[in-house]
């Protein structure tokens, strides 16, 4: 006997897909999901993998042998740099985050006030940028010859301080029509535009704040070309860039094989990690990311979504 | 006291009430108006670079001019014509794959009961995105790697001889689409998925009561719904066409010089010829060009936008 429409109307009944399908669709989600999954996987597997396992089977998610020994020996022989390249990148990562909400919340804030003469004028004074950029030679001469910027940290911090894109969604963020009768209220109360701005803007702009923060902080952690770029010494590299100098290493020595037997080449070996510890080098570097983004996952999914609309 | 100046004196309060709102205002804009001078207005300038003859000592802004002789050395430079084509083509596929595959992927998502499962695999799928292109390049190593990589090691359980695969060109457009796509489906498809939960039910609910399978509500419901998002997206990469993503290219294939004639891009060229060849000459030239080209393009695209739907366009 056929169902009547009316009950099998809703999320389960006639207007989802059927069981067959379903199914066929989790199969192939899954799949998905595990070569998303397991390339990953595949980088802390490895890291406790014995190398002598790794030098005859190569990597594998399932070693023949597991081990310590990559941590080890990664902490016997680069501890220091590991742990100047680590404090590097969490001090820019935070003041950096920190430096940069602020910085573009206020801007964002004023230029979300009706009151402002310059509100247009500086909006697009932020949106300009995203239009017309000089690029990397002009950036790179500028920051080496005017500012004197070469190997000097300030470099990797400043020029990432503001977004015209995170402005801009936060000030369609700020001007929404929910904060208006608020800010309101406060004027006639005597509120200055100070007290406004910290304390009733940014209290219940908490979720456009992660997502924006989760960002900046992602970019900052994740820093390399700005070191390669500028950076000299090794107490100034980040966490990234030491694992992507070992990376660089390896392929300069497979490009120039001849190199292996002069002294230079001869060095440039011995200092390379094995296959185990850069893996647990890599672990170290993404580790932190992967571990706080699924907290963060609820915020941005609005935000983006929210971003989509807006336009 | 009269009205009259009882009115005088509240306007005279309301205006320097305004000037000091004002102040305020600018006060907190300050920060970010220095910044954006320094590091974004400042080098726009320096694009003139491109008409010069670049002495460090003499500066950007007293070096001697050259006219268009830079430009002459860049359209006569075979590797520029060849990262050109580059740029182009990756663009191309890249604009396929970055928008069929996370759309395909947000339908089937929306689709796939339990929820619970589908929430797990929109956690996994956009993890790779939170993995920087440093450690992709790790990750792409230890899979391809004729020494130790896992499909290095298939071949030798074989008995075959491992492909040397950072030696060989022609397979790098493959593994770059790819990482491209791994890095972006789940991420990507975050806004498809926002436009599709917020179609309503009823549309749904009235193609059933019409008897149309699953595919037609697809099909006529929402995709529809999803084209003007589909259409902006191309229209916006279209505007992105002479950029790429540096890190991808550069990193992924760990500069290789044997793979440049697939890997080469704008982006990387240029950071090559000024840092390892040290021809500001060049690569200012190059950099205008990209500037100038990524400017109109996108100035273009966004009048395009606006013509089809003025909500999305950006300005």
């Amino acid at each position: 006997m056929k169902k009547q429409p009316k009950t099998s109307l809703g999320k389960r009944g006639a207007l989802g897909i059927s069981t067959g399908a379903n199914a066929v669709i989790n199969v192939i989600m899954v799949l998905i999901s595990l070569s998303c999954l397991l390339p990953i996987l595949l980088i802390y597997v490895s890291s406790f993998t014995a190398e002598s396992a790794i030098r005859a089977h190569g990597f594998s998610l399932f070693p023949k042998e597991w081990s310590l020994s990559a941590y080890q020996m990664l902490f016997e022989e680069s501890l220091a740099q590991i742990v100047v390249s680590y404090r590097n990148t969490a001090v820019l990562t935070v003041v950096g985050t920190v430096l940069s909400l602020f910085i573009m919340t206020m801007y964002a804030y004023a230029i979300s006030r009706q009151v402002f003469a310059a509100r247009k004028a500086l909006t697009f004074f932020a949106y300009f940028t995203m239009l017309f950029s000089g690029g990397l030679v002009p950036s790179y001469i500028v920051n080496t010859t005017i500012f004197g910027l070469r190997d000097n940290m300030l470099v990797l911090l400043l020029p990432s301080l503001v977004g015209a894109y995170n402005i801009i969604v936060l000030r369609t963020f700020f001007s929404s029509a929910d904060n208006t009768p608020i800010i309101e209220a406060a004027k006639v109360d005597g509120a200055s535009e100070f007290r406004i701005y910290g304390q009733i803007i940014l209290p219940i702009s908490k979720p456009a704040l992660a997502t924006i923060g989760l960002f900046t902080a992602i970019a900052y952690f994740s820093k390399w070309f700005e070191v390669m770029l500028y950076i000299d010494s090794k107490s100034k590299w980040t966490i990234q860039y030491m694992l992507q100098r070992v990376m660089q290493d390896i392929q300069y020595l497979r490009a120039n094989p001849d190199l292996l037997m002069s002294e230079e080449g001869a060095e440039m070996l011995a200092n390379l990690p094995n296959e185990s510890a850069k893996m647990a080098l890599t672990v170290l570097t993404m580790t932190p990311v992967l571990a706080f983004y699924p907290y963060f996952q609820k915020y941005f999914v609005k935000g983006l979504t929210l971003g989509a609309v807006k336009g | 006291m009269s009205s009259n100046t009882l009115h005088r004196a509240s306007r005279r309060r309301g205006l320097s009430l305004r000037t000091t709102e004002n102040l305020s205002l600018w006060l907190m804009a300050l920060p970010a108006i220095v910044l954006f001078l320094c590091f974004a207005y400042l080098p726009m300038t320096g694009v003139v670079l491109a008409f010069k003859s670049f002495r460090p000592k003499h500066g950007i802004f007293l070096s001697p001019w050259v006219g268009l002789k830079n430009f002459e050395f860049m359209f006569r430079n075979a590797t520029f014509w060849m990262t050109v084509r580059n740029t182009l083509l990756y663009n191309v596929a890249f604009m396929v794959i970055g928008i069929v595959g996370p759309l395909v992927f947000a339908i089937a998502l929306n689709e796939v009961r339990p929820k619970g499962a589908a929430r797990m695999y929109q956690t996994l799928t956009i993890m790779p995105h939170f993995v920087s292109y440093v450690v992709v390049s790790v990750i792409v190593f230890a899979i391809l790697s004729a020494d130790s990589g896992i499909l290095g090691n298939l071949y030798k359980q074989r008995g075959q001889q491992p492909i040397a695969f950072y030696s060989e060109p022609k397979y790098w457009p493959w593994i770059l689409s790819g990482v491209y796509l791994w890095k972006n489906i789940g991420y990507s498809s975050i806004i498809f998925l926002g436009t599709i939960t917020g179609i309503s039910d009823e549309f749904y609910e009235a193609a059933v009561i019409d008897g149309a399978t699953k595919w037609q509500q697809i099909r006529h419901i929402t995709l529809p719904f999803l084209k003007p998002m589909v259409v902006v997206l191309t229209i916006m990469r279209v505007g992105q066409m002479f950029s790429s993503n540096f890190d991808l290219f550069y990193q992924v294939p760990m500069n290789s010089g044997q793979l440049y004639s697939v890997t080469n891009t704008i982006n990387v060229f240029v950071y090559n010829t000024l840092r390892n060849s040290n021809n500001v000459s060049l690569s200012s030239a190059v950099g205008f060009v990209q500037s100038v080209a990524g400017f109109l393009l996108v100035m273009g695209t966004n009048q395009v936008i606006r013509m089809i739907d003025s909500d999305l366009a950006m300005f």
